[in-house]
């Protein structure tokens, strides 16, 4: 569904992708790991079309979306981005904030879009802060609001970029349980993440990079608990020591 | 509640006691000294004659009171058309894409002359100028142009407040926008303007503080506002009593915007401070 072939991006002059490709079929988690700078929210922001790629090719369902020439607003409304700081709109409720794509981007009725926000809100668990406005709530109520506003327009590809990164330690348990029962349900996602038993639990595969590339891929099992190469096996005790 | 609790509560009381009568004393002396400064100058029964004139204020406040009713006209009329002007040009600055490069330069010669010619000038500009091209249509009439000099001025100022409104409000929003699908003019019209004026309102406000008095400056094209007749006023009384008495009531004129500038700051200061 998703293939992302021979990815290059540099932020003047350095290098922060290098050759990436990956490629997701329908329904598949795939996770990324690696520590901070390896190129994990430069992906999902290249494939979100939030950055110009310098090389290489996005396509999306076989279409080319790296392409200046297309749309690419178009294009987006097939994908939906949770980011690490949440992002809400501080002037909007979080009801207008999940109804919002709906009301202006995908026409749906002013009421329409409300009853699925409230839908939403409450699958998330938030049905009584409906009225409340960003600066009201949690980070992890925050955080449940952007994934529903991410889901509202029922995308069929949901990019997650180390959305629990910004959260206390006791709220990082509310958010990861939600994005559990997405990924059971048959979502097709990729997500950057630094939660290495939340990995091992809901990928299909992990995508290791370090230095703008991917070192490593295969299935959870196998990158995380027999890695094949050097520096994953580095990265990956570094990481066990650290907790 | 503890006696420890007590104890604390009673003393800050008394602390707060102390500084109250603290204020008020210094408070007194202050203005005794300041009142006997004034009033021991050998000049003072001059100055008090023609510029504390009780009469002489008295006599002069209707027609002062008629032209400052202009002044307060003008200044309403003025705001909304300086508030719309403002917003045209910052939205115009923002505009991307080539086809609109001629207007965007337009608009930012536009802000960078009215921001830089002092308003006396304008007026003068203005008021003498653009009737003397004698083109049917223009008017002639000292109002109309001392108000369009304002509008000039002011919504230069304006546009630059806003337009740093705008490009204060996150790159982070304009992602999540964007990433919603929604194109440049809805971010623009549903996310970022409303961040970018709520942020600003403060400034602006402050600046139609500044227009308030500004207003005044009109009679220089012989509009009767509140200090045209002031002057008139004054050179039939040989006194300078209608001066104060008309800057006493820009003032009280600027007082409540003025305080509303300063809830509204902050409010601002407030809410950024919970996000």
């Amino acid at each position: 569904m998703l293939s992302v072939r021979g990815l290059v991006k540099a932020y003047h002059g350095r290098s922060v992708l290098d050759g990436v490709s990956l490629d997701v079929s329908e329904h598949e988690v795939v996770v990324l790991i690696g520590s901070s700078g390896s190129g994990k929210s430069t992906l999902l922001r290249c494939i979100d079309l939030l950055e110009d790629i310098d090389d290489g090719q996005i396509l999306l369902d076989g279409r080319d979306i790296s392409d200046p020439r297309i749309d690419a607003d178009d294009a987006r409304q097939a994908m939906g981005m949770v980011f690490q700081s949440f992002n809400l709109f501080p002037h909007m409720t979080a009801l207008a904030n999940v109804a919002l794509a709906p009301r202006v981007v995908h026409g749906s009725s002013r009421d329409d879009a409300q009853e699925r926000a409230r839908e939403l809100l409450a699958r998330v668990g938030l049905s009584d802060k409906a009225d409340a406005y960003p600066d009201k709530l949690s980070g992890g109520q925050q955080q449940r609001v952007a994934i529903a506003r991410a889901l509202a327009y029922e995308p069929r590809l949901l990019l997650l970029d180390e959305i629990t990164s910004a959260l206390d330690p006791e709220l990082v348990g509310e958010v990861l349980a939600l994005v559990g029962e997405l990924a059971t349900s048959a979502r097709t996602i990729v997500m950057a993440t630094h939660e290495m038993a939340f990995a091992r639990e809901v990928a299909d595969t992990v995508c290791f990079l370090d230095g703008g590339r991917i070192v490593e891929s295969g299935s959870a099992q196998q990158v995380l608990t027999d890695p094949q190469q050097d520096r994953t096996r580095q990265f990956l005790r570094r990481f066990t020591a650290g907790r | 509640m503890t006696t420890a609790a007590i104890d604390r509560v009673a003393f800050r009381q008394a602390r707060a006691r102390r500084s109250t009568l603290i204020a008020l004393g210094s408070t007194v002396v202050f203005a005794a000294v300041l009142l006997l400064a004034v009033t021991s100058s050998p000049g003072w029964p001059r100055v008090r004659d023609s510029f504390f004139n009780l009469r002489v204020g008295w006599q002069s406040l209707p027609a002062l009171l008629d032209g400052l009713w202009l002044n307060v006209r003008v200044l309403v009329v003025c705001q909304v058309l300086i508030l719309i002007v403002g917003l045209g040009l910052a939205a115009v600055r923002t505009l991307r894409g080539p086809v609109w490069f001629p207007l965007r330069a337009l608009a930012t010669g536009y802000v960078d002359l009215f921001r830089g010619l002092p308003l006396l000038i304008c007026l003068y500009l203005v008021g003498f100028g653009l009737p003397g091209l004698r083109l049917s249509g223009i008017p002639n009439n000292p109002v109309l142009l001392g108000g369009l000099a304002l509008v000039l001025i002011y919504s230069a100022y304006v546009a630059e407040v806003l337009r740093a409104g705008i490009e204060s409000v996150h790159p982070s929003q304009l992602a999540a926008a964007k990433s919603l699908g929604l194109n440049y003019r809805r971010t623009m019209r549903l996310v970022v303007l409303p961040q970018a004026v709520r942020r600003v309102t403060p400034a602006l406000l402050n600046d139609f503080v500044a227009l308030q008095k500004d207003c005044g400056l009109i009679s220089v094209l012989g509009a009767v506002d509140a200090v045209r007749a002031a002057q008139i006023q004054s050179a039939t009384t040989y006194n300078f009593t209608p001066y104060v008495v008309a800057g006493l009531l820009f003032v009280a004129l600027a007082v409540p915007s003025a305080r509303l500038a300063d809830f509204a700051a902050k409010r601002a200061a407030e809410r950024q401070g919970a996000m």
